[in-house]
């Protein structure tokens, strides 16, 4: 077992949306521990609340009730101003469809978080760099996201989730768009990630190769948690 | 958005050409008129009354002729002056020294505007006929000079000739109508004395025959504008309405990319960028799209403006686009980029992130 402290502590979290008068139950009372440098894959059938737990420890949406504390910090009692300064420190993103800005290219792409972060361009060029190294992308940085291939895209993503050294990296089904060899190469490197720098990701998926990888599954089913820790871990 | 633009600056410019001739007036020229109406005339006598009043410092006179020039189209402005204290008291009208010696000692002598002797390619020289409809018959004039304005504004199509000319033919066909003036040019010593010196006219003449309106140059030319302020508010509302639909092509225009974009917005918010970062870019893409078609537009419109008046020298002699005109198109283009701007703005603000997110794909 991992026995590092946990890095994201989530307490009886509720989350409902309405739809017209009716009130749709998402979550409910999840309680869930994440350890720093842990791989956690949260798995379950459609509609069953994954993303929408995902988007809550990211502070992309906000909770009815409970609490989630990530690096220490309860971000269910931020408001929207000091979430989205959270987020730009704090939060790596990797989602299904890559989004990139298309008429970006690819540095300014993975730019795009460190603007908020007032380094000075010298400092934020050599971060771009060494996040598009880690992802093997560095000879592709003037291309433009429809210059790249779907699995590179995703490895821009990725470059532009880990260049502002965030708490925790969530990732929707990183490797939902891609083919079998580029999911493999996604996973691969998500695995370093965690393995050789030490990140915090948590992954949506329902492929169970993508899963496998990780060091703990978590089942959503009906807004209720089911844990389940990887036997070849 | 670029040929909106453009309309707009044409008709701002026919407005402001409009009123030219108010911007133009002194503040130390006064203009004295019968009571009863411009057609009506005063009795040349009022001359010396008005020039021995306090505060007048010089005083000219003249008369609408209205002459045609072979047939009505061909319309131009031609009125018959004193020379010499006309040419005093409007200084703007510009005439070479040799030629206005020629023109003073010549009574059948005319100056025309630059503008209209090219037009018609006339010569020092050239006898010019027009046929009368106030002073019916053939009028023949010899042109002996060509004015230029002092500044830039200044109409150049006018034809000028002697009101002794008018008057001498007038004593021999019709003497009833002769010794009368349409209108008496009055330069005062100082602007404050304005509406001292118009009551002071007015008063001389009170219970005469041909009693006065005394006014300044600024409010006799707006009360010439005041007869034609219905065509100046349509083309007013016009433009308004081509504000309008620039108004609503951007609006939809940034509606539609913000739609378009609302995955990319909820990815910058994603990333931490906040809603002053939205509206910058909303904003600031609302002002490019609108500033684009706006320079483009102000840019065609010196040379629309050019054709414009060539082809409506007539009707307008001078149409110069003003920097007043380029002021309210740079103003309006910044107004449109704003309210164009502000619900797609609004509506990426509001947008949530996983709502926004979810439009990808």
């Amino acid at each position: 077992m991992n026995e590092k402290a946990p890095i994201v502590e989530i307490r009886n979290l509720y989350k409902s949306y309405k739809r017209g008068i009716q009130i749709l139950p998402v979550l409910n009372d999840i309680s869930l521990d994440i350890k720093e440098s842990e791989f956690l894959a949260l798995m379950g059938p459609s509609g069953s609340g994954k993303t929408t737990l995902l988007n809550l420890i990211a502070g992309i949406d906000k909770a009815d009730n409970g609490s989630i504390k990530v690096g220490g910090v309860d971000i269910t009692t931020l408001s929207e101003t000091e979430l989205a300064r959270w987020r730009a420190l704090n939060v790596g993103f990797v989602f299904q469809f890559y989004n990139l800005i298309p008429v970006l290219t690819a540095f300014e792409n993975v730019e795009l978080p460190l603007l908020l972060t007032g380094l000075s361009k010298k400092e934020r060029h050599e971060h771009v760099v060494t996040a598009l190294n880690v992802v093997n992308l560095a000879d592709r940085m003037d291309h433009y996201p429809g210059q790249l291939s779907g699995g590179e895209q995703q490895r821009v993503a990725i470059a532009r989730a880990i260049v502002t050294d965030p708490t925790i990296l969530v990732a929707d089904e990183p490797t939902g768009d891609l083919d079998r060899q580029s999911a493999n190469d996604v996973l691969e490197l998500m695995e370093n990630l965690v393995h050789k720098l030490g990140k915090t990701i948590i992954l949506v998926t329902h492929d169970p190769r993508a899963a496998k990888k990780a060091h703990l599954i978590i089942h959503l089913d009906k807004g209720v948690l089911n844990a389940r820790p990887q036997t070849d871990y | 958005m670029l040929l909106r633009f453009l309309a707009f600056g044409l008709l701002r410019t026919v407005i402001s050409t409009w009123y030219l001739g108010v911007e133009q007036s002194s503040a130390t020229r006064l203009v004295t008129r019968n009571a009863i109406s411009l057609v009506f005339p005063l009795p040349l006598s009022y001359k010396e009354k008005i020039r021995q009043i306090e505060g007048v410092k010089n005083v000219s006179y003249g008369t609408w002729f209205g002459g045609i020039y072979i047939d009505e189209k061909h319309f131009f402005a031609n009125y018959a002056v004193e020379p010499s204290t006309y040419l005093e008291i409007y200084p703007e009208i510009v005439i070479p020294d040799d030629e206005k010696e020629i023109f003073f000692h010549n009574r059948k002598a005319a100056v025309a505007g630059r503008i209209l002797v090219e037009k018609y390619g006339w010569n020092i020289g050239d006898i010019i006929t027009l046929k009368g409809t106030i002073y019916p018959g053939k009028w023949d004039f010899v042109l002996q000079g060509v004015y230029t304005g002092r500044d830039e504004n200044v109409d150049e199509t006018a034809f000028i000739f002697h009101w002794a000319y008018l008057n001498e033919t007038l004593k021999q066909t019709a003497p009833g109508r002769a010794d009368k003036v349409g209108w008496y040019m009055i330069e005062i010593t100082n602007p404050d004395l304005a509406a001292d010196v118009s009551l002071r006219i007015d008063k001389s003449f009170k219970n005469s025959l041909a009693e006065t309106l005394t006014e300044t140059e600024k409010s006799f030319m707006l009360s010439f504008i005041a007869m034609t302020e219905a065509i100046v508010i349509a083309i007013q509302l016009v433009s308004f309405v081509i504000i309008f639909i620039i108004m609503a092509v951007v609006a939809n225009t940034m509606s539609m990319t913000a739609r378009e974009r609302i995955g990319e917005y909820a990815i910058f918010k994603t990333l931490g960028f906040g809603g002053l970062h939205i509206s910058g870019l909303i904003f600031g893409e609302s002002l490019f799209i609108t500033m684009l078609g706006a320079t483009l537009g102000i840019v065609l419109t010196f040379p629309a403006a050019k054709i414009f008046s060539k082809a409506l020298s007539i009707y307008f002699p001078v149409f110069n686009v003003t920097p007043d005109t380029i002021y309210m198109d740079i103003g309006v283009s910044f107004l449109v980029a704003f309210v164009a701007a502000v619900f797609p703005t609004w509506r990426a603000i509001q947008i949530r992130i996983a709502d926004g997110l979810r439009r990808i794909g």
